[in-house]
């Protein structure tokens, strides 16, 4: 594919601080290359806006291949901008076209307050993982990884659900900023296999008690987080992670 | 070992590849020549990162972990010869911490940053590394650095890192480049009597599987030579027509479908029609600071673990067993070997308020403010870039005398130009970017000398380290066991002065080492 240039005017959220004031602003970005992910066009000007003296917009960004769940922020109201399947630093310009205006915000929710710019705090993702998204296992005391054979379909829905980077698209992009998605995913991981059954039911209830703790919303079925999701993760995560649920808080009753 | 690694992940409920009867699958792996890698689809690293992520969750929930996010270490700090403590900086109030402890463990990884384009995430470094250098630990054959032959290639100046395919991807795929120099024509209109297969061709027992270090450099001679292609010239073909011909685009989705799915994505091609370019890409080093058996370093009390250390791989490293390292020596090794230095040594109670710590903060301050306090004219990505450019050219896939000295003039010159010019904007008192890279670029600016100055000095060829001086008449890496069999541990003497070398001889009991062949 030959290489372009465009021109592209980006709205930017711009807030030193937490609890400071934001407001927007714009900043017209020239030559723009089509080969360049979103995040080198955001490099470009940064770079510029340092040379110029101005403080440059903070994202956050690690790996740049997708996989660190590090980097994030809405393009014209969608988390991750409009490729599906697809974290912003894999987002390539040329699925821009010339003159595009773009607005970019930071993660919109409760839970997920904005630290500076697009960049918002998303510990409250550990914490509810720090509630129950593990296997008690000492290390050492491991058994034999073939003494509980697993089906492959069963490894392969499991890893469909471990494939969750917490990057938080999902809670950015429901009107509710629920997190059921990312939980369901956890739970689903650990409630599928067998390593993970024998602590399924305190798992589920410590993990949705943390969920609603920080500050999360409900689901409403709008399936908005997983069309979302750089992953591509399914919202039969959320109903297996309902089912879960019910059968531990009946469970816990008697 | 490493099967009680697989258990322990198994056991953690990483979602390892299973066959239909339920027990785990097996693929064959760069180097190897039998199926005996276990694997989790094209993202193996990544599942047993997050293994060990809900491994330590676990340990936060019991409340024998503390986690601290967003902290950066700055400084190492010694109480009576011993590692007691880090000066740390919170990278969003920008507040400096001391933290004090019995003992230090570094996981910081590696430093592949110094040639700033590489498959690291961005923000990996050599920083915390380097702090511990200067207060004493060797550095150890620095010049060992691995450079992974299946990258997306390079497409301009603002590139700001590489992405790597999975080297699983050499199980279908054939490498192959134009027989003819400057063959300008598409992929498809080139006819198989007209394509060179090099690997298949050079290599015939191990074809398009050969290690890492032999592929990279077989696809950079490749380049070199006029035959390489796409927009730039530096890539290779890694071709999946064959194997789609023999299994069906469906087989081939099933193995590769996420990988194919990054490739159109950065590439804007399909893969599954033409293709991919791959060219190789810094990936691992193998070098890092010096530890003995038991992951100590020369520094009584650090402990320095995973890609941070020089220790296991070598000169090189095959492929899976990067984190594995990660996990024997967190799992496995540390766990029994730090119990002698708790036991064995009178370690007294140490304050946050003793004077060390206060030092050590204030040096970390100082540098801060420094860097803060040049207010020049050129970026530190512009610096970062000039550094890593002139690495790569010199000091990667393969180095000669003539370059590296070029270097050891080049980098002091660099660092230089970088503390009299550098614009660093913002303050220290809240997420400040630049003045988090601008610390990094720094330390990569040391340390780079240091990395330079091991290549130069070790003038055989060596696993990843390949010295133009020293090849076989077919162009092979030559080894020069009598006089370089040696681990070449760096002591630090002072900014700017040529650290010591000191030589740990090593000592083959059960093998011998000897000339490697492929073909």
């Amino acid at each position: 594919m030959s290489e372009q240039t465009l021109e592209i005017t980006l709205k930017v959220w711009r807030q030193e601080r937490p609890n400071e004031e934001g407001r927007f602003e714009s900043y017209v970005v020239k030559d723009v290359n089509t080969h360049m992910s979103f995040l080198e066009m955001l490099d470009v000007l940064n770079e510029r806006l340092v040379r110029e003296g101005q403080r440059p917009i903070a994202f956050e960004h690690d790996c740049r291949e997708g996989i660190c769940g590090s980097c994030g922020f809405m393009i014209e109201g969608l988390a991750h901008g409009p490729e599906r399947e697809t974290t912003v630093c894999q987002l390539h310009m040329r699925k821009f076209k010339n003159g595009d205006v773009l607005t970019l915000e930071p993660w919109r929710a409760k839970a997920f307050p904005v630290l500076q710019d697009l960049v918002v705090d998303r510990n409250a993702f550990d914490r509810i993982q720090q509630a129950g998204a593990f296997v008690s296992i000492h290390t050492g005391s491991a058994p034999d990884g073939n003494a509980i054979p697993i089906g492959q379909e069963v490894a392969a829905e499991a890893f469909d659900a471990a494939t969750c980077i917490g990057c938080g698209a999902c809670v950015a992009s429901c009107k509710n900023a629920s997190a059921m998605l990312f939980v369901g995913a956890k739970v689903s991981q650990f409630a599928l296999l067998p390593q993970g059954k024998p602590e399924r039911n305190r798992r589920v209830l410590a993990m949705v008690e943390q969920m609603d703790r920080e500050g999360f919303g409900n689901c409403t079925n709008e399936f908005e987080c997983s069309a979302a999701c750089p992953k591509a993760i399914d919202v039969r995560h959320i109903a297996r992670m309902n089912r879960e649920y019910l059968v531990a808080a009946l469970k816990e009753e008697n | 070992m490493s099967a009680n690694i697989i258990d322990q992940c198994v056991a953690q409920g990483v979602p390892f590849a299973r066959e239909y009867g339920g027990v785990l699958s097996n693929r064959t792996f760069g180097g190897a020549q039998v199926a005996r890698t276990f694997y989790a689809r094209g993202q193996t690293g990544q599942q047993l990162l997050l293994g060990a992520y809900s491994a330590l969750n676990r340990q936060i929930n019991l409340g024998k972990v503390k986690m601290l996010p967003r902290r950066e270490m700055l400084d190492l700090v010694m109480v009576d010869g011993v590692a007691r403590g880090v000066i740390a900086r919170n990278l969003v109030t920008g507040e400096y911490e001391r933290h004090e402890g019995h003992a230090v463990l570094l996981c910081t990884g590696g430093y592949g940053n110094v040639f700033y384009l590489s498959t690291n995430a961005k923000k990996s470094n050599v920083t915390a590394a380097w702090r511990c250098h200067r207060r004493g630990a060797f550095m150890a054959n620095p010049c060992f650095t691995q450079i992974h032959p299946t990258c997306i290639p390079v497409s301009g100046d603002y590139q700001s890192k590489l992405t790597l395919m999975s080297e699983s991807l050499r199980n279908d795929g054939r490498v192959w480049v134009p027989k003819k120099v400057g063959d300008g024509r598409r992929a498809a209109e080139i006819p198989d009597a007209e394509r060179d297969y090099y690997l298949e061709r050079k290599y015939p027992s191990f074809g398009n599987m050969v290690p890492r270090d032999v592929a990279s450099r077989n696809a950079k001679m490749a380049c070199d030579e006029g035959r390489g292609v796409g927009e730039t010239g530096l890539a290779v073909y890694l071709d999946f027509r064959d194997a789609i011909r023999r299994d069906g685009e469906d087989a081939i989705r099933a193995r590769y479908g996420n990988l194919f799915q990054m490739y159109e994505k950065i590439s804007g091609e399909n893969p599954y029609q033409t293709p991919m370019k791959i060219y190789p890409a810094v990936h691992y080093t193998m070098g890092g600071l010096w530890v003995d058996y038991n992951l100590e370093s020369t520094i009584p009390g650090l402990f320095v673990l995973g890609e941070a250390n020089f220790s296991d791989h070598g000169a090189n490293r095959l492929g899976a067993s990067a984190l594995m390292q990660g996990l024997a020596d967190g799992y496995f090794v540390i766990p029994y070997t730090i119990a002698s230095h708790l036991a064995g040594r009178k370690l007294g109670a140490v304050s946050p308020e003793d004077p060390a710590f206060a030092a050590a903060e204030a040096d970390a301050r100082t540098r801060t403010d420094k860097l803060l306090g040049v207010k020049g004219g050129r970026t530190v990505d512009s610096f970062h870039r000039e550094l890593g450019l002139s690495m790569w050219d010199h000091c990667g896939m393969s180095r000669n005398e003539a370059g590296l000295k070029g270097l050891l003039e080049s980098i002091p010159k660099l660092r230089q130009e970088f503390w009299n010019d550098v614009k660093v904007t913002g303050d220290s008192g809240n997420i400040n970017d630049e003045l988090e890279k601008a610390g990094r670029v720094a330390d990569f600016l040391e340390f780079a000398e240091t990395m330079a100055l091991d290549a130069l000095e070790r003038r055989e060829s060596c696993g990843g380290h390949f010295r133009e001086e020293s090849q076989t008449d077919e162009g092979e890496a030559k080894r020069m066991d009598d006089e370089f069999q040696y681990v070449a541990a760096w002591e630090y003497a002072g900014e700017g002065q040529r650290p010591k070398l000191h030589k740990e001889e090593l000592a083959f009991d059960e093998v011998t080492p000897s000339q490697r062949s492929y073909k």
